[in-house]
Protein backbone atom coordinates (compact mmCIF):
# COMPACT_ATOMS: atom_id res chain seq x y z
CA UNK A 1 0.00 0.00 0.00
CA UNK A 2 1.61 3.24 -0.96
CA UNK A 3 2.24 5.82 1.94
CA UNK A 4 0.38 9.15 1.88
CA UNK A 5 2.88 10.91 4.38
CA UNK A 6 3.61 12.04 8.12
CA UNK A 7 1.43 13.51 10.35
CA UNK A 8 2.96 14.86 13.89
CA UNK A 9 0.56 15.95 16.85
CA UNK A 10 1.21 19.00 18.72
CA UNK A 11 -0.22 20.49 21.80
CA UNK A 12 -0.90 24.04 21.42
CA UNK A 13 -0.24 26.94 18.41
CA UNK A 14 2.93 28.21 19.51
CA UNK A 15 4.03 24.91 19.09
CA UNK A 16 3.10 24.30 15.81
CA UNK A 17 3.62 27.72 14.60
CA UNK A 18 7.48 27.34 15.71
CA UNK A 19 7.10 23.66 14.53
CA UNK A 20 6.14 25.15 10.86
CA UNK A 21 9.12 27.63 10.70
CA UNK A 22 11.38 24.86 11.43
CA UNK A 23 9.64 22.84 8.46
CA UNK A 24 9.55 25.22 6.19
CA UNK A 25 13.75 26.20 6.63
CA UNK A 26 14.04 22.31 6.24
CA UNK A 27 12.76 23.29 2.43
CA UNK A 28 9.54 21.02 2.59
CA UNK A 29 6.76 22.17 -0.38
CA UNK A 30 4.08 19.78 0.10
CA UNK A 31 3.16 19.77 3.18
CA UNK A 32 0.31 21.78 5.57
CA UNK A 33 -0.40 22.54 8.77
CA UNK A 34 -3.86 21.73 10.53
CA UNK A 35 -5.75 23.93 13.40
CA UNK A 36 -8.90 24.07 14.63
CA UNK A 37 -9.14 28.08 14.70
CA UNK A 38 -7.10 30.64 12.26
CA UNK A 39 -3.42 31.12 14.10
CA UNK A 40 -1.95 34.29 13.35
CA UNK A 41 0.82 34.40 10.88
CA UNK A 42 1.07 31.12 10.19
CA UNK A 43 1.14 31.24 6.47
CA UNK A 44 4.52 33.54 6.96
CA UNK A 45 5.57 30.36 9.32
CA UNK A 46 5.20 28.23 6.73
CA UNK A 47 6.48 30.33 3.85
CA UNK A 48 3.10 30.48 1.90
CA UNK A 49 3.32 32.33 -1.20
CA UNK A 50 0.16 34.51 -2.29
CA UNK A 51 -2.61 32.45 -3.82
CA UNK A 52 -2.98 32.87 -7.86
CA UNK A 53 -6.86 33.39 -6.93
CA UNK A 54 -6.68 36.76 -7.38
CA UNK A 55 -5.10 37.02 -11.03
CA UNK A 56 -7.98 34.01 -11.92
CA UNK A 57 -10.59 36.73 -10.95
CA UNK A 58 -9.26 39.28 -12.72
CA UNK A 59 -9.79 37.76 -16.00
CA UNK A 60 -12.62 36.30 -15.26
CA UNK A 61 -14.32 39.54 -14.43
CA UNK A 62 -12.38 41.20 -17.37
CA UNK A 63 -13.97 38.39 -19.19
CA UNK A 64 -16.95 38.88 -17.86
CA UNK A 65 -17.64 42.72 -18.20
CA UNK A 66 -15.88 42.39 -21.86
CA UNK A 67 -18.75 39.51 -22.85
CA UNK A 68 -21.69 41.74 -21.46
CA UNK A 69 -21.00 45.20 -23.35
CA UNK A 70 -19.60 43.12 -26.29
CA UNK A 71 -22.82 41.37 -26.56
CA UNK A 72 -25.31 44.19 -25.52
CA UNK A 73 -23.27 46.26 -28.53
CA UNK A 74 -23.47 43.60 -31.12
CA UNK A 75 -27.56 42.35 -30.64
CA UNK A 76 -28.14 46.47 -30.70
CA UNK A 77 -25.70 47.71 -33.64
CA UNK A 78 -25.22 44.40 -35.84
CA UNK A 79 -27.75 41.57 -35.16
CA UNK A 80 -31.27 43.39 -34.40
CA UNK A 81 -30.82 47.16 -34.65
CA UNK A 82 -33.82 48.83 -33.20
CA UNK A 83 -34.43 52.39 -32.77
CA UNK A 84 -35.46 52.52 -27.96
CA UNK A 85 -36.70 55.51 -27.22
CA UNK A 86 -34.38 57.72 -29.46
CA UNK A 87 -30.89 56.84 -28.50
CA UNK A 88 -28.19 55.79 -31.45
CA UNK A 89 -27.89 52.35 -32.15
CA UNK A 90 -25.09 51.94 -30.09
CA UNK A 91 -26.07 53.38 -27.49
CA UNK A 92 -23.29 52.11 -24.44
CA UNK A 93 -24.71 54.41 -21.46
CA UNK A 94 -27.30 52.38 -21.92
CA UNK A 95 -25.03 49.09 -21.59
CA UNK A 96 -23.22 49.76 -18.64
CA UNK A 97 -25.45 47.95 -15.83
CA UNK A 98 -25.41 44.96 -17.12
CA UNK A 99 -21.63 44.98 -18.32
CA UNK A 100 -20.95 45.55 -14.44
CA UNK A 101 -23.31 42.57 -13.25
CA UNK A 102 -21.60 40.40 -15.91
CA UNK A 103 -18.33 41.68 -14.27
CA UNK A 104 -19.10 40.78 -11.06
CA UNK A 105 -21.20 37.53 -12.05
CA UNK A 106 -18.08 36.51 -13.46
CA UNK A 107 -15.37 37.66 -10.86
CA UNK A 108 -17.60 36.46 -7.91
CA UNK A 109 -17.54 32.56 -9.96
CA UNK A 110 -13.95 33.09 -10.45
CA UNK A 111 -13.64 33.62 -6.85
CA UNK A 112 -16.18 30.76 -5.79
CA UNK A 113 -14.76 28.31 -7.97
CA UNK A 114 -11.47 29.14 -8.44
CA UNK A 115 -10.51 28.62 -4.56
CA UNK A 116 -12.38 25.06 -4.84
CA UNK A 117 -9.62 24.02 -7.94
CA UNK A 118 -7.18 25.93 -6.30
CA UNK A 119 -7.96 23.35 -3.08
CA UNK A 120 -8.61 20.46 -5.23
CA UNK A 121 -11.98 20.66 -3.67
CA UNK A 122 -14.68 18.94 -3.74
CA UNK A 123 -13.29 14.81 -3.31
CA UNK A 124 -14.70 12.77 -1.29
CA UNK A 125 -12.17 11.29 0.82
CA UNK A 126 -8.71 12.22 1.83
CA UNK A 127 -5.91 10.09 3.34
CA UNK A 128 -5.45 11.99 6.01
CA UNK A 129 -9.28 11.47 7.86
CA UNK A 130 -7.76 7.44 7.74
CA UNK A 131 -5.21 8.84 10.53
CA UNK A 132 -7.02 7.69 13.72
CA UNK A 133 -5.54 10.91 15.66
CA UNK A 134 -6.69 13.60 12.96
CA UNK A 135 -10.30 13.93 13.69
CA UNK A 136 -9.40 15.97 16.39
CA UNK A 137 -7.81 19.15 14.12
CA UNK A 138 -11.49 20.50 14.23
CA UNK A 139 -11.43 20.02 17.87
CA UNK A 140 -8.06 20.79 20.21
CA UNK A 141 -5.34 19.15 18.61
CA UNK A 142 -2.74 20.67 16.10
CA UNK A 143 -1.50 19.31 13.10
CA UNK A 144 1.14 19.11 10.46
CA UNK A 145 1.28 16.75 7.83
CA UNK A 146 4.05 15.94 5.32
CA UNK A 147 3.04 14.34 2.06
CA UNK A 148 5.49 11.38 0.60
CA UNK A 149 5.13 13.01 -2.76
CA UNK A 150 7.36 15.77 -1.78
CA UNK A 151 11.29 16.04 -3.16
CA UNK A 152 12.82 15.85 0.16
CA UNK A 153 10.67 13.59 1.95
CA UNK A 154 12.49 10.39 3.12
CA UNK A 155 9.91 8.80 5.89
CA UNK A 156 12.64 8.09 8.88
CA UNK A 157 14.46 11.14 7.93
CA UNK A 158 10.75 13.21 7.80
CA UNK A 159 9.39 11.51 10.96
CA UNK A 160 12.60 12.35 12.71
CA UNK A 161 12.56 15.87 11.47
CA UNK A 162 9.11 16.18 13.18
CA UNK A 163 9.67 14.60 16.42
CA UNK A 164 12.94 17.23 17.11
CA UNK A 165 10.65 20.26 16.65
CA UNK A 166 8.86 19.37 19.15
CA UNK A 167 5.92 17.15 18.00
CA UNK A 168 4.17 15.04 20.75
CA UNK A 169 2.80 11.80 18.48
CA UNK A 170 4.66 11.54 15.13
CA UNK A 171 2.77 8.44 12.39
CA UNK A 172 2.57 7.12 9.66
CA UNK A 173 -0.43 7.51 7.10
CA UNK A 174 -1.02 5.20 4.10
CA UNK A 175 -3.05 6.05 1.07
CA UNK A 176 -6.08 3.60 0.45
CA UNK A 177 -7.56 5.36 -2.39
CA UNK B 1 6.86 42.27 11.92
CA UNK B 2 6.44 42.06 15.91
CA UNK B 3 4.55 39.54 16.95
CA UNK B 4 4.02 40.40 20.14
CA UNK B 5 0.53 40.63 20.85
CA UNK B 6 0.43 41.86 24.24
CA UNK B 7 1.02 45.41 23.25
CA UNK B 8 1.42 48.13 26.02
CA UNK B 9 -0.87 51.53 25.24
CA UNK B 10 0.84 53.97 23.52
CA UNK B 11 2.31 56.65 26.27
CA UNK B 12 1.15 60.01 24.98
CA UNK B 13 4.87 61.84 24.94
CA UNK B 14 5.39 58.98 22.10
CA UNK B 15 3.31 60.40 19.98
CA UNK B 16 3.11 64.40 20.72
CA UNK B 17 4.78 66.60 18.89
CA UNK B 18 7.70 67.89 20.89
CA UNK B 19 7.87 71.77 21.68
CA UNK B 20 10.30 73.38 19.54
CA UNK B 21 10.09 70.84 16.62
CA UNK B 22 9.96 72.14 13.29
CA UNK B 23 6.06 71.28 13.17
CA UNK B 24 5.51 73.85 15.46
CA UNK B 25 5.86 76.32 13.22
CA UNK B 26 3.50 74.76 10.77
CA UNK B 27 0.38 77.10 11.72
CA UNK B 28 2.41 80.11 11.24
CA UNK B 29 3.12 79.36 7.87
CA UNK B 30 -0.38 78.49 7.59
CA UNK B 31 -1.51 81.98 8.26
CA UNK B 32 1.22 83.33 6.45
CA UNK B 33 0.02 81.74 3.46
CA UNK B 34 -3.82 81.86 4.04
CA UNK B 35 -3.24 86.30 5.01
CA UNK B 36 -1.00 86.10 1.67
CA UNK B 37 -4.01 84.36 -0.52
CA UNK B 38 -6.25 86.75 1.01
CA UNK B 39 -4.88 89.66 0.18
CA UNK B 40 -3.90 88.80 -3.40
CA UNK B 41 -7.63 87.74 -3.95
CA UNK B 42 -8.97 91.48 -2.11
CA UNK B 43 -7.07 93.25 -4.61
CA UNK B 44 -7.67 91.21 -7.48
CA UNK B 45 -11.34 91.07 -6.75
CA UNK B 46 -11.96 94.66 -6.97
CA UNK B 47 -11.22 94.21 -10.81
CA UNK B 48 -13.12 90.87 -11.02
CA UNK B 49 -15.77 90.39 -7.93
CA UNK B 50 -18.27 87.59 -9.66
CA UNK B 51 -14.66 85.88 -10.41
CA UNK B 52 -13.43 86.16 -6.86
CA UNK B 53 -17.01 84.99 -6.08
CA UNK B 54 -16.81 81.74 -8.05
CA UNK B 55 -13.21 80.87 -7.11
CA UNK B 56 -13.82 81.50 -3.18
CA UNK B 57 -16.77 79.09 -3.83
CA UNK B 58 -14.63 76.30 -5.25
CA UNK B 59 -11.88 76.68 -2.62
CA UNK B 60 -14.21 76.47 0.02
CA UNK B 61 -15.89 73.51 -1.08
CA UNK B 62 -12.43 71.65 -1.93
CA UNK B 63 -11.09 72.51 1.68
CA UNK B 64 -14.69 71.79 3.46
CA UNK B 65 -14.89 68.08 1.70
CA UNK B 66 -12.12 67.34 3.95
CA UNK B 67 -13.19 68.57 6.76
CA UNK B 68 -17.42 66.92 6.29
CA UNK B 69 -15.41 63.55 5.23
CA UNK B 70 -13.08 63.89 8.27
CA UNK B 71 -16.73 64.21 10.29
CA UNK B 72 -18.65 61.23 8.88
CA UNK B 73 -15.34 58.93 9.28
CA UNK B 74 -15.14 59.67 12.95
CA UNK B 75 -18.79 58.96 13.43
CA UNK B 76 -18.90 55.93 11.58
CA UNK B 77 -16.07 54.63 13.18
CA UNK B 78 -17.95 54.95 16.61
CA UNK B 79 -20.81 53.71 15.28
CA UNK B 80 -19.49 50.42 13.42
CA UNK B 81 -16.79 50.38 16.60
CA UNK B 82 -14.33 50.10 13.87
CA UNK B 83 -11.20 48.65 15.71
CA UNK B 84 -8.54 48.92 12.91
CA UNK B 85 -8.64 52.60 12.90
CA UNK B 86 -8.52 54.08 15.69
CA UNK B 87 -5.05 55.15 15.48
CA UNK B 88 -5.39 57.45 12.70
CA UNK B 89 -8.80 58.51 14.38
CA UNK B 90 -7.23 61.47 15.85
CA UNK B 91 -5.88 62.66 12.95
CA UNK B 92 -9.61 62.94 11.57
CA UNK B 93 -10.77 64.72 14.46
CA UNK B 94 -8.07 67.16 13.77
CA UNK B 95 -9.16 67.56 10.30
CA UNK B 96 -12.82 67.91 11.24
CA UNK B 97 -12.16 69.96 14.05
CA UNK B 98 -11.87 73.15 11.14
CA UNK B 99 -15.25 72.89 11.08
CA UNK B 100 -15.88 76.11 13.26
CA UNK B 101 -13.62 78.01 11.11
CA UNK B 102 -15.67 77.17 7.56
CA UNK B 103 -18.61 78.95 9.45
CA UNK B 104 -15.84 82.37 8.76
CA UNK B 105 -14.57 81.37 5.32
CA UNK B 106 -18.27 81.09 4.41
CA UNK B 107 -18.50 85.12 4.79
CA UNK B 108 -17.10 85.95 1.31
CA UNK B 109 -19.89 83.19 -0.52
CA UNK B 110 -22.58 84.85 1.85
CA UNK B 111 -21.49 88.81 0.50
CA UNK B 112 -21.26 87.33 -3.12
CA UNK B 113 -24.33 85.69 -3.34
CA UNK B 114 -25.71 88.18 -5.84
CA UNK B 115 -22.73 87.10 -8.27
CA UNK B 116 -23.01 83.33 -8.16
CA UNK B 117 -26.87 82.65 -7.78
CA UNK B 118 -28.92 83.71 -10.53
CA UNK B 119 -32.09 83.17 -8.83
CA UNK B 120 -31.78 85.67 -6.18
CA UNK B 121 -32.34 87.94 -9.70
CA UNK B 122 -34.78 86.23 -11.32
CA UNK B 123 -36.77 86.14 -8.02
CA UNK B 124 -36.46 89.68 -7.69
CA UNK B 125 -37.46 90.60 -11.52
CA UNK B 126 -40.67 88.28 -10.35
CA UNK B 127 -41.42 87.32 -14.13
CA UNK B 128 -39.92 83.58 -14.11
CA UNK B 129 -42.07 81.22 -13.25
CA UNK B 130 -40.00 78.29 -12.42
CA UNK B 131 -37.99 80.48 -9.90
CA UNK B 132 -41.31 81.79 -8.25
CA UNK B 133 -42.22 78.29 -7.87
CA UNK B 134 -39.02 77.66 -5.91
CA UNK B 135 -38.79 81.13 -4.08
CA UNK B 136 -40.22 79.79 -0.77
CA UNK B 137 -36.82 77.76 -0.66
CA UNK B 138 -34.45 79.35 -2.93
CA UNK B 139 -34.82 83.19 -1.01
CA UNK B 140 -31.70 85.05 0.47
CA UNK B 141 -33.19 84.99 4.00
CA UNK B 142 -33.63 81.15 4.38
CA UNK B 143 -30.74 80.46 2.60
CA UNK B 144 -28.90 82.29 5.01
CA UNK B 145 -30.55 80.63 7.84
CA UNK B 146 -30.01 76.88 6.48
CA UNK B 147 -26.50 78.15 6.13
CA UNK B 148 -25.97 79.45 9.93
CA UNK B 149 -28.18 76.08 10.82
CA UNK B 150 -25.39 73.78 8.68
CA UNK B 151 -22.52 75.06 10.13
CA UNK B 152 -24.08 75.15 13.70
CA UNK B 153 -25.09 71.18 13.84
CA UNK B 154 -21.45 70.65 12.17
CA UNK B 155 -19.32 73.04 14.90
CA UNK B 156 -21.43 71.57 17.44
CA UNK B 157 -21.05 67.80 16.87
CA UNK B 158 -17.49 68.09 15.51
CA UNK B 159 -16.16 70.06 18.37
CA UNK B 160 -17.98 67.71 20.94
CA UNK B 161 -15.82 64.24 19.43
CA UNK B 162 -12.78 66.34 19.99
CA UNK B 163 -13.68 67.55 22.96
CA UNK B 164 -14.27 64.09 24.34
CA UNK B 165 -11.93 62.62 22.66
CA UNK B 166 -8.89 64.92 24.33
CA UNK B 167 -10.53 64.03 27.13
CA UNK B 168 -10.29 60.95 27.23
CA UNK B 169 -6.69 60.71 26.38
CA UNK B 170 -5.95 61.78 30.53
CA UNK B 171 -9.61 59.67 31.82
CA UNK B 172 -9.16 56.45 29.91
CA UNK B 173 -12.66 56.24 30.29
CA UNK B 174 -14.57 53.49 29.12
CA UNK B 175 -17.83 55.61 29.25
CA UNK B 176 -16.62 58.27 26.51
CA UNK B 177 -16.72 55.72 24.17
CA UNK B 178 -19.77 54.16 24.78
CA UNK B 179 -21.46 57.54 24.97
CA UNK B 180 -19.60 58.76 21.64
CA UNK B 181 -21.11 55.51 20.16
CA UNK B 182 -24.77 56.68 21.11
CA UNK B 183 -24.83 59.68 19.80
CA UNK B 184 -22.68 58.38 16.47
CA UNK B 185 -26.27 57.05 15.31
CA UNK B 186 -28.38 60.18 14.95
CA UNK B 187 -25.43 62.68 14.54
CA UNK B 188 -24.86 60.45 10.95
CA UNK B 189 -28.34 61.04 10.30
CA UNK B 190 -28.23 65.04 10.70
CA UNK B 191 -24.86 65.41 8.49
CA UNK B 192 -26.49 63.20 5.56
CA UNK B 193 -29.37 65.66 5.62
CA UNK B 194 -26.95 68.71 6.13
CA UNK B 195 -24.36 67.88 3.43
CA UNK B 196 -27.43 66.79 1.40
CA UNK B 197 -29.20 70.53 1.64
CA UNK B 198 -25.70 72.34 1.84
CA UNK B 199 -24.87 70.64 -1.78
CA UNK B 200 -28.31 71.57 -2.95
CA UNK B 201 -27.68 75.29 -1.94
CA UNK B 202 -23.98 75.87 -2.67
CA UNK B 203 -23.90 74.15 -6.00
CA UNK B 204 -26.98 73.13 -7.41
CA UNK B 205 -28.58 76.61 -7.38
CA UNK B 206 -25.41 77.83 -9.46
CA UNK B 207 -28.15 76.84 -11.71
CA UNK B 208 -31.83 77.18 -10.44
CA UNK B 209 -33.58 75.57 -13.63
CA UNK B 210 -31.82 72.22 -13.19
CA UNK B 211 -32.24 69.03 -10.02
CA UNK B 212 -30.86 65.68 -9.61
CA UNK B 213 -31.70 64.31 -6.63
CA UNK B 214 -28.48 62.59 -6.07
CA UNK B 215 -26.77 65.22 -6.07
CA UNK B 216 -26.26 65.45 -2.14
CA UNK B 217 -24.56 61.71 -2.59
CA UNK B 218 -22.22 62.74 -5.49
CA UNK B 219 -20.73 65.57 -3.31
CA UNK B 220 -20.32 63.19 -0.85
CA UNK B 221 -18.77 60.83 -2.26
CA UNK B 222 -16.36 62.84 -3.44
CA UNK B 223 -15.58 64.06 -0.32
CA UNK B 224 -15.45 61.26 1.47
CA UNK B 225 -12.68 60.03 -1.39
CA UNK B 226 -10.61 63.19 -0.86
CA UNK B 227 -10.54 62.62 3.15
CA UNK B 228 -9.13 59.79 2.94
CA UNK B 229 -6.18 60.33 0.40
CA UNK B 230 -6.12 63.50 2.66
CA UNK B 231 -5.46 61.06 6.17
CA UNK B 232 -2.97 58.63 4.22
CA UNK B 233 -0.95 61.50 2.99
CA UNK B 234 -1.17 63.07 6.86
CA UNK B 235 -0.18 59.25 8.34
CA UNK B 236 2.66 59.05 5.82
CA UNK B 237 4.34 62.56 6.38
CA UNK B 238 3.89 62.68 10.11
CA UNK B 239 5.06 58.48 10.20
CA UNK B 240 8.02 59.79 7.81
CA UNK B 241 8.65 62.45 10.55
CA UNK B 242 9.13 59.71 13.22
CA UNK B 243 5.99 60.99 15.30
CA UNK B 244 3.64 58.15 15.23
CA UNK B 245 6.03 55.49 17.34
CA UNK B 246 5.46 53.09 15.05
CA UNK B 247 1.54 53.17 15.78
CA UNK B 248 0.74 53.09 12.27
CA UNK B 249 2.54 50.31 10.19
CA UNK B 250 1.76 48.64 6.82
CA UNK B 251 -1.74 46.87 7.65
CA UNK B 252 -3.11 50.23 8.45
CA UNK B 253 -2.32 51.60 5.30
CA UNK B 254 -3.52 48.37 3.49
CA UNK B 255 -6.86 49.71 4.69
CA UNK B 256 -6.81 53.25 3.88
CA UNK B 257 -5.71 51.51 0.32
CA UNK B 258 -8.62 49.71 0.57
CA UNK B 259 -11.24 52.48 1.25
CA UNK B 260 -9.73 54.47 -1.20
CA UNK B 261 -10.29 52.16 -4.22
CA UNK B 262 -14.14 51.46 -2.52
CA UNK B 263 -14.83 54.88 -2.45
CA UNK B 264 -13.32 55.70 -5.76
CA UNK B 265 -15.64 53.08 -7.07
CA UNK B 266 -18.38 54.51 -5.02
CA UNK B 267 -17.54 57.92 -6.67
CA UNK B 268 -17.87 56.44 -10.00
CA UNK B 269 -21.35 54.61 -9.27
CA UNK B 270 -22.99 57.52 -8.22
CA UNK B 271 -21.70 59.89 -10.95
CA UNK B 272 -23.07 57.22 -13.48
CA UNK B 273 -26.14 56.83 -11.80
CA UNK B 274 -26.59 60.32 -12.03
CA UNK B 275 -25.24 60.63 -15.75
CA UNK B 276 -27.29 57.39 -16.54
CA UNK B 277 -30.81 58.69 -15.42
CA UNK B 278 -30.83 61.90 -16.61
CA UNK B 279 -29.53 60.82 -20.24
CA UNK B 280 -32.03 58.20 -20.52
CA UNK B 281 -35.01 60.57 -19.42
CA UNK B 282 -33.52 62.78 -21.93
CA UNK B 283 -35.95 65.91 -20.45
CA UNK B 284 -34.47 69.26 -20.82
CA UNK B 285 -35.02 70.59 -17.21
CA UNK B 286 -32.52 67.76 -16.76
CA UNK B 287 -29.76 67.28 -19.28
CA UNK B 288 -28.99 71.29 -19.00
CA UNK B 289 -26.20 70.35 -16.45
CA UNK B 290 -24.56 67.75 -18.50
CA UNK B 291 -25.24 69.98 -21.84
CA UNK B 292 -23.30 72.63 -19.75
CA UNK B 293 -20.82 70.04 -19.33
CA UNK B 294 -20.33 68.45 -23.07
CA UNK B 295 -19.57 72.01 -25.19
CA UNK B 296 -16.20 73.58 -25.55
CA UNK B 297 -13.44 72.26 -23.34
CA UNK B 298 -15.74 71.23 -20.43
CA UNK B 299 -16.23 67.82 -22.88
CA UNK B 300 -12.87 67.31 -22.30
CA UNK B 301 -13.00 67.38 -18.49
CA UNK B 302 -15.61 65.07 -18.21
CA UNK B 303 -13.98 62.71 -19.93
CA UNK B 304 -10.57 63.51 -17.85
CA UNK B 305 -12.66 63.43 -14.68
CA UNK B 306 -14.19 59.64 -15.75
CA UNK B 307 -10.32 58.35 -16.74
CA UNK B 308 -8.57 60.23 -14.10
CA UNK B 309 -11.07 59.75 -11.02
CA UNK B 310 -12.21 56.29 -11.65
CA UNK B 311 -10.87 54.16 -14.38
CA UNK B 312 -7.09 54.89 -13.78
CA UNK B 313 -6.97 55.22 -9.95
CA UNK B 314 -9.02 52.10 -10.37
CA UNK B 315 -6.72 49.54 -12.03
CA UNK B 316 -3.75 51.49 -9.50
CA UNK B 317 -5.17 50.35 -6.27
CA UNK B 318 -6.25 47.08 -7.30
CA UNK B 319 -3.04 45.12 -6.65
CA UNK B 320 -1.85 44.69 -3.09
CA UNK B 321 0.79 45.77 -3.38
CA UNK B 322 0.20 49.60 -3.80
CA UNK B 323 -1.26 49.66 -1.24
CA UNK B 324 0.51 48.33 1.48
CA UNK B 325 3.66 50.60 -0.01
CA UNK B 326 3.92 54.26 1.16
CA UNK B 327 5.29 55.47 -1.65
CA UNK B 328 2.68 54.87 -4.21
CA UNK B 329 0.15 54.82 -1.89
CA UNK B 330 1.43 58.63 -1.33
CA UNK B 331 0.92 59.02 -5.29
CA UNK B 332 -2.12 57.49 -5.21
CA UNK B 333 -3.61 59.50 -2.57
CA UNK B 334 -2.16 62.74 -3.54
CA UNK B 335 -3.67 61.97 -7.11
CA UNK B 336 -6.89 61.98 -6.18
CA UNK B 337 -6.98 64.83 -3.79
CA UNK B 338 -6.30 66.57 -7.35
CA UNK B 339 -8.93 65.00 -9.16
CA UNK B 340 -11.78 65.90 -6.35
CA UNK B 341 -10.45 69.89 -6.94
CA UNK B 342 -10.85 69.42 -10.86
CA UNK B 343 -14.28 67.44 -10.19
CA UNK B 344 -15.48 70.58 -7.66
CA UNK B 345 -14.12 73.24 -10.06
CA UNK B 346 -16.22 71.28 -13.02
CA UNK B 347 -19.26 71.17 -11.20
CA UNK B 348 -19.11 74.89 -10.52
CA UNK B 349 -17.26 76.47 -13.12
CA UNK B 350 -19.41 75.96 -16.07
CA UNK B 351 -21.56 78.57 -14.18
CA UNK B 352 -19.49 81.15 -14.53
CA UNK B 353 -17.49 80.36 -17.89
CA UNK B 354 -19.89 78.54 -20.36
CA UNK B 355 -17.76 78.73 -22.79
CA UNK B 356 -14.73 76.64 -21.06
CA UNK B 357 -11.42 76.54 -18.92
CA UNK B 358 -10.50 79.53 -17.56
CA UNK B 359 -8.05 79.42 -15.05
CA UNK B 360 -6.95 82.80 -13.76
CA UNK B 361 -4.88 84.44 -10.67
CA UNK B 362 -7.83 84.28 -8.53
CA UNK B 363 -8.38 80.52 -8.45
CA UNK B 364 -4.90 80.36 -7.27
CA UNK B 365 -5.41 83.01 -4.51
CA UNK B 366 -8.78 81.72 -3.11
CA UNK B 367 -7.09 78.57 -3.30
CA UNK B 368 -3.74 79.73 -1.11
CA UNK B 369 -6.28 81.87 0.96
CA UNK B 370 -8.66 79.19 1.90
CA UNK B 371 -5.74 76.30 2.17
CA UNK B 372 -3.60 78.57 3.69
CA UNK B 373 -6.11 78.92 6.94
CA UNK B 374 -7.52 75.20 6.84
CA UNK B 375 -3.77 74.08 7.34
CA UNK B 376 -3.15 76.02 9.86
CA UNK B 377 -6.31 75.04 11.85
CA UNK B 378 -5.30 71.57 11.19
CA UNK B 379 -1.75 71.90 12.32
CA UNK B 380 -2.66 74.03 15.14
CA UNK B 381 -4.82 71.33 16.47
CA UNK B 382 -2.63 68.59 15.87
CA UNK B 383 0.12 70.45 18.22
CA UNK B 384 -2.66 70.29 21.05
CA UNK B 385 -2.77 66.89 21.88
CA UNK B 386 -1.47 63.29 21.17
CA UNK B 387 -1.46 62.46 17.21
CA UNK B 388 -2.93 59.07 18.56
CA UNK B 389 -6.11 58.60 21.13
CA UNK B 390 -4.00 57.11 23.65
CA UNK B 391 -6.94 56.59 25.94
CA UNK B 392 -8.94 54.99 24.14
CA UNK B 393 -9.77 51.53 25.69
CA UNK B 394 -9.71 49.53 22.25
CA UNK B 395 -6.04 51.02 21.21
CA UNK B 396 -4.31 47.75 21.59
CA UNK B 397 -6.54 46.05 19.47
CA UNK B 398 -5.61 48.73 16.65
CA UNK B 399 -2.05 48.47 17.25
CA UNK B 400 -1.63 44.99 16.47
CA UNK B 401 -3.81 44.68 13.47
CA UNK B 402 -3.48 42.66 10.73
CA UNK B 403 -5.06 42.10 7.40
CA UNK B 404 -5.92 38.71 6.64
Amino acid sequence: MPLYGVLAEFKTPAALYAACERVRDAGYTRWDAHSPFPVHGLDGAMGMRRSRLPWIILVCALGGAVTGFVLQAWVHKVAYPLIISGKPYFAWPAYVPITFELGVLGGALAAVFGMFGLNQLPRHHHPLFDATRFGRFSDDAFFISIESADPRFDATATARLLSGVGASQVELVEDNS
Amino acid sequence: MSRDTSHEALRAEQVTIPRGHAFSRLPWIGVGIGTLGLAVSLVLRSGNPKQFAFSWLVAFLFFLSLALGALFFVLIHFATQAGWGIVVRRLAENTMGTLPLFALLFVPVTLGMGELFPWIHGIAEGNDHVLNGKAPYLNTSFFVGRAVAYFACWSAIAMFYVQRSRTQDATASHSISANLRRFSGPAIIVLALTQTFAAVDWIMSLNPYWYSTIFGVYWFAGSFVSFFAFLTLMVLILRRAKLMAGAVGTEHFHDLGKLLFAFTVFWAYIGFSQYFLIWYGNIPEETIFFRARAVGSWGSVSLLLAAAHFVIPFFFFMPRTVKRHPGLLAIGATWLIAMHGVDLYWLVMPALHPEGISIGALDVATFLAVGGFFFAAVSFLMLGSPLVPVGDPRLPESLSFENF
